[in-house]
């Protein structure tokens, strides 16, 4: 019974093993399922049982390749509540767009489970490894309307330009193991240290290499071409998931590899990352304006947010990224949210996706304009709603590692973010209805929306549990 | 024996070339060459500093790229074929209907 003896501890990663055992026995049972609300249903049953798990796990893995502290739980706490909530209002989303295949499913947690895998990551292989996991996942699900010209379009910029992308990774990441002869990240940390080289050419080359890589996932300009594209085209309930998972996990490794790895060049990769986050911001939030596909307007309103968060990572420490990962709490239910309205909108034969659709709702459908209005002022951050307090959070924690200015800039563009995000409340409340729009809706959508509203709302009241939370899941880092 | 920076230099010329092809050519399929001649650069420099430092970590992380790069190339030429299903082009300037 040697080899007993000898098997690695794995309780660290059981979240892991047991989403991938239960999301490959999913994607078999798939074949005799013929209602495939029941295979939602046990996506989520199988989110609800890697969430059981997750609660156990810490630790080091396989020789600190796999880390699971505070901050990793945190994060996967964030991909599955995101995933809970997209799978909920897919549900009716993908049979009215005639793509109902369990695949779908069964590709959302493939993609859940490179995310975890990155915000776990102690070496740069695993995180590789997740990064590729999430994105290959997520390039089918872009392109899941396959009769659709501008689904194949989405998935297919997004697949060249991810590829491209994840290369740059690879390049970044062969310089610094020529460098420091590892891939382990507190081990490159303690070699740059130890042997002065820090600010070596090739260093730097590999930061900027990684910030390109990392900024794509994100979509922070200048790397988020391809995000509008994207966004616009590809199914809605796709959208949502993918603003909010991938958009986590990048801020997780982002946070992970320079907090850890190039924790002692703080001071040089922040001086890229400030511009990255006010270019950002300014993208976002000006591009936003003229925008008349409400897809297309969440778009650049999610590179904005990507730009607020960077906030939180340029001021560092223990604040500033127990901020940053509660302002991307905060954004999984704003944002899922006001997908969740705009998928409502959507029913045979309507697209329901230009801005002038909103025209009137709140006479036709008071609940939907309703809601609607409480993500928008929540997406703004207008008390007092969630997405004030984690603005709020962001800035402090600017404004006490000495980033004054920075958070004054961010305000500056939060308040024109209220531009656009306004205009559709004030279509939805001033205008008069143009022509008669129906709702599609379903208890799944009517029970995402309703947990992603309380959300908003309580964390707006009180925001003390969700802040302590974060604060707590930090002290580990 | 080779010196290493031979090395680096070829890795970092097919880096280029790879970068240059993706950003120039506007046929899909070349695209997505040049990003595999890009990951093919960043093997070489893998498999040269994996030898230079003795030590199995790079070769260990060029398996995995190969690996990766394969499951890319059945994703990507399943959505390479099913734009074509439906435009009958590679050509990614007629895949336009978005403005980016």
């Amino acid at each position: 019974m040697k080899i007993l003896t000898e098997m690695p501890d794995v309780t660290a990663l059981m979240p892991e093993i047991v989403m991938t055992c239960l999301a490959l026995v999913l994607l078999m049972l798939d074949l005799f399922i013929r209602r495939k609300e029941i295979t939602a249903l046990l996506a989520i049953v199988i989110a609800a049982v890697v969430g059981f798990f997750l609660t156990g796990s810490s630790g080091t893995a396989f020789s600190g390749m796999f880390i699971s502290d505070g901050y990793s739980s945190f994060f996967k706490l964030i991909f599955l509540v995101s995933l809970v909530l997209s799978v909920l209002i897919s549900i009716r989303y993908i049979k009215i767009e005639s793509v109902n295949f369990g695949e779908y499913y069964s590709l959302m947690l493939f993609s859940t489970l490179g995310m975890m895998l990155m915000a776990s990551a102690g070496d740069i292989i695993v995180l590789y490894l997740g990064l590729e996991l999430m994105a290959l996942s997520l390039y089918v699900l872009a392109g899941f309307l396959r009769h659709d010209t501008k689904s194949n379009e989405a998935s297919l910029k997004y697949f060249l330009l991810g590829a491209f992308a994840s290369a740059f990774l690879l390049y970044g990441t062969s310089m610094i193991y020529g460098l420091t002869g590892t891939t382990n990240l507190k081990a490159i940390a303690h070699y740059l240290a130890a042997n002065g080289v820090a600010h070596n050419p090739a260093v730097m080359l590999s930061v900027i290499l990684f910030v390109v890589a990392f900024g794509f996932k994100i979509a922070a300009a200048p790397f988020h071409m391809w995000a509008p594209d994207v966004y616009e085209g590809a199914p809605t309930s796709v959208t949502a998931f993918m603003s909010v998972g991938p958009k986590a996990a990048g801020f997780a490794v982002f946070g992970r590899v320079f907090l850890t790895a190039f924790g002692g060049l703080q001071v040089d990769w922040a001086g890229i990352l400030i511009p990255l986050a006010i270019l950002t911001m300014a993208v976002g939030n000006i591009l936003a304006i003229s925008q008349t596909n409400i897809k297309r307007m969440l778009a650049y309103s999610s590179i904005a947010h990507a730009g607020y968060a960077l906030i939180g990572l340029i001021a560092g420490g223990g604040n500033g990224v127990a901020s940053m990962m509660n302002y991307l709490f905060i954004y999984a239910f704003m944002n899922i949210g006001a997908f969740g309205v705009v998928i409502m909108l959507r029913t045979e034969g309507f697209k329901g996706e230009e801005i002038t659709d909103y025209e009137g709702l709140a006479k036709s459908h008071p609940l939907a304009a309703a809601l609607m209005l409480v993500f928008m002022f929540s997406l703004t951050g207008i008390p007092p709603t969630a997405g004030f307090v984690g603005k709020f959070y962001l800035f402090m924690a600017a404004v006490a590692e000495g980033y004054t200015w920075l958070a004054l800039v961010a305000v500056i563009f939060s308040a024109i973010s209220a531009y656009f995000y306004l205009r559709i409340v004030m279509y939805m409340y001033m205008k008069e209805p143009k022509a008669e729009v129906a709702l599609s809706t379903s208890a799944p959508h009517g029970i995402a929306l309703a947990v992603a509203t309380c959300a908003v709302l309580l964390i707006g009241v009180l925001p003390s549990g969700i802040i302590e939370l974060a604060r707590a899941a930090v002290a580990g880092f | 024996m080779v010196p290493l920076h031979w090395y680096l230099l070829l890795s970092s010329a097919v880096f280029v070339v790879g970068v240059a092809g993706f950003l120039t050519r506007r046929n899909i399929i070349i695209m997505f060459m040049s990003i595999e001649l890009m990951l093919n650069a960043v093997n070489i420099s893998l498999v040269s500093f994996s030898r230079y430092l003795s030590d199995m970590r790079g070769q260990v992380l060029v398996f995995f790229v190969i690996a990766v790069a394969a499951a890319e190339a059945a994703i990507g030429l399943a959505i390479i074929i099913a734009l074509f299903r439906n435009k009958a082009t590679a050509h990614v300037d007629e895949a336009n209907e978005m403005k980016g």
